[in-house]
């Protein structure tokens, strides 16, 4: 069985007919070609495939695409290219590996877009369903400060 | 494979009447993680457009919670936060942002799990929990609900929708903690909420919720009656933990032992019950 979906991608309408569980992380990735959503555990642990779905942070792993039909989704090829979140995670060491970073990028962003001067405490939670096995997160959470506008510390 | 997305209630209710079979969907953070296992023939029954299941009103006597509330709206609810911090509390303690962006309150209570975040408030609460069908709805008090281990008393062809919280009395307390590996996105080893009003010898209320010391989240009967019984004060600890351990029955599992959680649950007790065993302490809503 399939269902029929239509939402958009990063502004661009999408429209297919789908597996109803496919997940949306797969579509993004195969049909779509937008590979920066990565896949971690597959499980919701990890937050590497983390997207916006109307504006809101959700572990693309999780939903599966017949709950898409009709929204927006927001990858991290979709944010604007001067965001000041990029510049700030490579200058402040908020980058290794890079497998996770799509996914914190993008749950700052969404912590950003509601909380545009953050505490370091409202940041570790907003991240708190981030994983980065590389970076030990200061790095990462002074990038974030530094994009907010705070400094590096 | 099967996917049906009723537009509305009625047809919803419809639907599952003809084929009760349906696994309702509300967030998918529990189904997702299982869906590749047991059953790949399932049909499920998607709640996503059942916009009337959604949001916070208040009632006559309390708060009425709709089924697809998710914990990112009742964490932060206005009449959550002021009238039942506890629950608002453990909503904001059910995994992190992107869980709490999608999880309904309805799916922490179904998936049955003895662990769930929300239960513990819930039975503190005193709540009740609407079960609706092609033929009617009833109420069934959340203390009830959980018949054993991931069973609850939701029959074929119905679903929850709607879950009804009394609001307590002003100057009650009301507690909530959660004790796991780690802060965020970690499942409970022991998680204790509760409701207290007045004080030892005139308790009008003392509810003790648990999660994860049992084989479903139970209400420590036992405790809170050593607790309201006591006519010279409150019990001391050592009456406290035998009256607890009548209550529940902690097992060693993966993420804890017994012993430990039999030890943090008397503690966590302890805490709840802290402005009235501390000096000059009398009252204090958290
Ligand atoms: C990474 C991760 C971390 C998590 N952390 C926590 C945590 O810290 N604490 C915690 O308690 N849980 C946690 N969970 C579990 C899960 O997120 C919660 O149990 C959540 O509330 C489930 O809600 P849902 O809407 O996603 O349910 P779904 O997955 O949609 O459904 C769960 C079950 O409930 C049934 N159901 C749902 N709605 C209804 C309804 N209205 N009527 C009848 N049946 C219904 C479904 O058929 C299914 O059996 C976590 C899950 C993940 C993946
Ligand atoms: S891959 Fe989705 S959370 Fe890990
Ligand atoms: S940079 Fe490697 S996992 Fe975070």
């Amino acid at each position: 069985m399939t269902v029929s979906c239509r939402f958009t991608v990063n502004g661009s309408p999408v429209y297919g007919h789908f597996a109803p569980m496919r997940r949306l992380l797969d579509v993004v990735r195969a049909e779509c070609g937008l590979t920066a959503t990565k896949e971690g555990c597959g499980e919701g642990e990890c937050g590497s495939c983390a997207v916006l779905l109307d504006g809101a942070l959700v572990n693309s792993c999780l939903v599966p695409i017949a709950e898409v039909d009709g929204r927006e989704v927001t990858t991290l090829e979709g944010l604007r290219t001067d965001d000041p979140l990029f510049a700030a995670f490579a200058a402040s060491g908020g980058t290794q590996c890079g497998i996770c970073t799509p996914g914190m990028i993008m749950a700052a962003r969404a912590l950003l877009n509601d909380c545009p001067h953050p505490d370091l405490s409202e940041i570790r939670r907003a991240l708190s369903g981030n994983l980065c096995r590389c970076t030990g997160y200061t790095g990462i959470y002074a990038a974030i400060r530094a994009a907010a506008g705070q400094g590096g510390e | 494979m099967s996917w049906h997305a009723p537009r509305n209630l009625d047809e919803a209710l419809a639907l599952l009447a003809e084929r009760p079979g349906l696994v309702p969907f509300a967030g998918g953070t529990d189904l997702m993680v299982g869906r590749q296992t047991p059953a790949c023939g399932r049909q499920y029954l998607s709640l996503a457009r059942l916009t009337v299941l959604r949001g916070v009103r208040e009632t006559a006597s309390g708060v009425a919670i709709g089924a697809l509330t998710t914990m990112t709206e009742i964490g932060c609810h206005p009449y959550v936060c002021r009238d039942l911090p506890a629950l608002a509390a453990s909503a904001r303690a059910t995994g992190a942002i992107a869980i709490q962006n999608r999880a309904t309150l309805a799916g922490n209570i179904m998936n049955g799990s003895p662990a769930a975040d929300n239960p513990p408030a819930l039975l503190a609460y005193g709540a009740e929990v609407v079960l609706m069908s092609a033929a009617g709805s009833r109420r069934v008090p959340y203390e009830d609900f959980h018949g054993g281990y991931k069973q609850t008393v939701c029959r074929p062809g119905e679903i929850l929708t709607e879950i009804l919280v009394p609001v307590p009395p002003p100057g009650a307390r009301h507690y909530f903690r959660k004790v796991g590996a780690r802060r965020a996105q970690a499942i409970s080893k022991v998680s204790l909420a509760a409701l207290l009003v007045g004080r030892p010898g005139s308790w009008e209320c003392v509810r003790f919720g648990f999660a994860s010391v049992a084989p479903i989240p139970i209400l420590a009967r036992t405790l809170a009656v050593a607790i309201t019984g006591s006519d010279r004060g409150l019990p001391d600890d050592a009456e406290l933990a035998i009256a607890l351990s009548r209550d529940i029955m902690p097992r060693d599992d993966i993420r804890s032992t017994a012993d430990y959680r039999r030890r943090v649950a008397m503690n966590l007790v302890r805490e709840a019950l802290a402005p009235w065993t501390r000096q000059g302490g009398s009252n204090a809503s958290a």
